[in-house]
């Protein structure tokens, strides 16, 4: 089952090192992961997923805790949430082709990012669903290259995943 | 105050109370030698840096406060490797220092550099690789701080050349802030009270009690527990102590070398009371046979231990010891089941199937039979600690410690070579106690130099090998489940261990028959200064009940 963990942690130097290696050396599987600042200076946003049971997600989220500089680790599968990845696709682009490819990427509410003689980098975000479909769109086109962000997310509503134990 | 970062390590040392160190010096520490040369800190050298994090290892199990280690950077640092994983899987709080090349040079693959915070990260508590000079009193407090507290374990500061000569400001704190690490120290009271509600319907209670009750100094409650409620009680190897093993209802070690009466009593219990332990594959056999009957309370300091390897019905996150008042304040004898009829069954176990081993007189020498000598000649007083392999098996079951902190082993990683720095390190706590070092003929080998360490201090370690030429579990394993072929578990060409300890300048006696024994234990303890005894026993002697690994603990060859 794939889980979505959110992982506060303090911005130190190593604390990606002591989450993804806690991750290999306990033989848990990452799908996905992205970091990035939060609101508050020196706290960092981790977002991770897993694909792993219920019990071990329990144990990962515990081992989790145990890091020092791990802040709160919150479960945020069953959670309603919203969920984004950004990705940049190179597409080969003939001249022939390029409007076809325009209008597909207004279909997906992308951006041209950039344009050579013979491709184009396109802008992406979404779902995960929504990122396969517009690749597989673009196949047909050729793709050079792609880079992606990983998902990163926030719960729904004026709920958020920082508890006020941690913050004090 | 204006102090260099050495001068700040010192001032650490002392505020914290550290009254010795083990280390070795090199290039990345000369400045904090330096320092502790002035300062006249009591510092042990050991041969070895490994000797040196066993003997801090050894220094914390036998006294209850952190051991201190300090190595150079790049092999000094890797070099204390095996004893920074010791310490991890037995949760034992060691502080570590290295040194490490100078600020400018970290990454740059300069002389005597390795990555000693990366490496030692899946084997530390937690670890610091400092880099302002402004951070590291505070590291400092936090690192003892974190080794200390919760479930225990090493901390490492690796400290750049550079920093050591640094001037910065120094106060030492009064206390940290970490909003990141706070251990939970008392249980749910619910959970608690569930806890005795559970005890007091319980048939057929059993405590398995493991490490932790060691840690948290639960000894006492645990035993009124016991008494109290009339539970039978069943420690691992490093619980071991937790309650007198001359008490009545110490059933002995449970597992793949457990007594007949421990595993029975697990497989039969309804109520299992697990406190401080972690349900290690070697206590457990096959998991999904272990304790088939029994619903579970799991008390632990670590929430992560809970749940880990098997379902705690009555999960309890907190300090042992405040957990088990808790509990007995909810328990008085008056209204609880009677357990009556079970203790009589597990005791009748319990004599009907002791551990066993025949002693011929004139014949070959047992190594069961010098333990249990060393036994009777200590009168179980003495601090044991112990190698890995046969020997270890045997000091647990027949060397019967009363106290807690009296045995000390490696359990969960198992090293060889532990026993003897260990032993020095326990000495250092306690000079006036009698240490005696249980040792493998393989594993002594392994850090047989700290002779040296031993005899240049004076530490009156006596060291007894059980010496039966071979990596005597290896063999056992081999000859149990691989046809007989003892494929490299021979030690044939092995020193003369007498002659070793004289060429350190150590006193050696052989011993090889067992009526020699009782006159050889007695001259060793009472020859001053470190003493080796080269005990040639049965080379092929194996350890019994044994368990196959991932089979029911009940089945136990040679149980019978
Ligand atoms: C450092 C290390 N290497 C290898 C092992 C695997 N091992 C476990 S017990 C054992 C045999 C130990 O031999 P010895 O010290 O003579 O003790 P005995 O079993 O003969 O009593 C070995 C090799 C280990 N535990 N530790
Ligand atoms: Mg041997």
């Amino acid at each position: 089952m794939k889980r979505m963990l959110a992982i506060l942690v303090e911005d130190r130097p190593g604390v990606l090192t002591r989450v993804s290696g806690l991750f290999s050396r306990r033989g848990y599987n990452i799908q996905n992961i992205a970091v990035g600042r939060t609101m508050e200076p020196g706290i960092s946003r981790m977002t991770v997923t897993v694909e792993a049971d219920p019990l071990t997600v329990e144990q990962i989220v515990k081992q989790l805790n145990k890091l020092v500089n791990v802040l709160k680790v919150s479960d945020m599968t069953d959670e309603p949430s919203v969920g984004r990845e950004l990705m940049l696709v190179k597409v080969k682009a003939e001249p022939g082709r390029r409007s076809e490819i325009q209008q597909m990427a207004a279909t997906f509410r992308a951006k041209i990012i950039d344009l050579s003689p013979d491709s184009m980098i396109i802008e992406v975000t979404g779902d995960e669903q929504k990122l396969q479909a517009f690749l597989m769109m673009m196949q047909e086109f050729g793709i050079k290259e792609i880079a992606s962000t990983g998902k990163i997310s926030l719960l729904r509503g004026s709920k958020i995943t920082r508890d006020a134990k941690a913050l004090s | 105050m204006r102090l260099t970062g050495a001068q700040m390590v010192l001032a650490c040392l002392e505020a914290e109370n550290v009254e010795v160190i083990f280390g070795f010096p090199g290039g990345a520490v000369l400045t904090l030698y330096d320092e502790i040369f002035k300062k006249g800190i009591r510092h042990i050298l050991t041969r070895h840096e490994q000797g040196a994090a066993h003997a801090a290892d050894g220094y914390a199990r036998a006294s209850g406060k952190p051991g201190v280690v300090i190595a150079t950077s790049g092999p000094g640092a890797t070099n204390l490797v095996t004893g920074i994983a010791t310490a991890y899987m037995d949760s034992i709080p060691i502080v570590a220092i290295t040194g490490q090349v100078a600020t400018p040079l970290i990454g740059t693959d300069a002389f005597q550099e390795a990555d000693i915070t990366g490496i030692t990260m899946p084997i530390t508590k937690h670890n610091y690789l400092v880099k302002d000079i402004n951070e590291l009193p505070y590291v400092l407090k936090e690192a003892f701080h974190v080794a200390c507290t919760g479930r225990k374990g090493p901390v490492l500061i690796d400290l750049p050349k550079d920093l050591q000569v640094q001037e910065g400001e120094f106060a030492y704190p009064a206390q940290v802030e970490m909003s990141t690490y706070r251990p939970t120290y008392e249980g749910h009271t619910g959970q608690i009270t569930r806890a005795a509600n559970a005890i007091k319907k319980a048939k057929r209670p059993l405590l398995y009690t493991g490490g932790g009750v060691i840690s948290s100094g639960a000894h006492e409650e645990l035993l009124e527990l016991s008494r109290r409620v009339s539970i039978p009680v069943t420690t691992t190897l490093t619980g071991m102590g937790g309650v007198p093993c001359d008490y009545d209802f110490f059933l002995g070690m449970p597992g793949m070398h457990g007594t007949y009466a421990a595993n029975n009593a697990i497989n039969e219990s309804d109520l299992l009371i697990a406190v401080g332990v972690r349900f290690d594959d070697r206590v457990t056999g096959k998991l999904e046979t272990f304790a088939p009957q029994a619903q579970i309370i799991h008390i632990d300091i670590d929430p992560a231990e809970i749940g880990k390897n098997v379902v705690a019905h009555i999960p309890i996150v907190g300090d042992v010891r405040l957990v088990l008042k808790e509990l007995l304040k909810r328990l008085q004898s008056a209204e609880t089941h009677d357990t009556r009829e079970w203790c009589a069954k597990v005791l009748e176990w319990k004599t009907a199937k002791p551990l066993r081993y025949r002693q011929e007189p004139g014949s070959c020498l047992k190594p069961q039979f010098v333990i249990e000598e060393l036994y009777r000649l200590t009168r179980g007083e003495a601090i044991v600690t112990t190698d890995v392999g046969q020997h270890q098996m045997w000091a647990a079951q027949y060397y019967r410690v009363k106290r807690p902190r009296a045995l000390i082993s490696s359990g969960g990683l198992g090293t060889m070579g532990f026993g003897f720095p260990a032993a020095i390190g326990a000495q250092m706590a306690f000079p006036e106690k009698q240490v005696i070092c249980i040792a493998g003929d393989g594993s002594f080998q392994m850090n047989s130099q700290e002779l040296a360490t031993a005899v240049c201090y004076n530490i009156p370690v006596k060291v007894a090998i059980i010496n039966n030429q071979y990596l005597g579990m290896v063999r056992q394993w081999q000859k149990f489940f691989y046809g007989g072929r003892y494929a490299h578990s021979s030690l044939a060409g092995s020193p003369d261990f007498v002659k070793l300890a004289e060429a350190y300048g150590a006193r050696g006696f052989r011993v090889t028959r067992p009526e020699e024994t009782a006159a050889a234990i007695d001259t060793a303890l009472n020859t001053p200064g470190p003493v080796v005894i080269d005990f040639q026993v049965d080379p092929e002697e194996n350890v019994l009940p044994m368990v196959a690994p991932n089979t029911s603990i009940v089945e136990m060859i040679g149980g019978e």
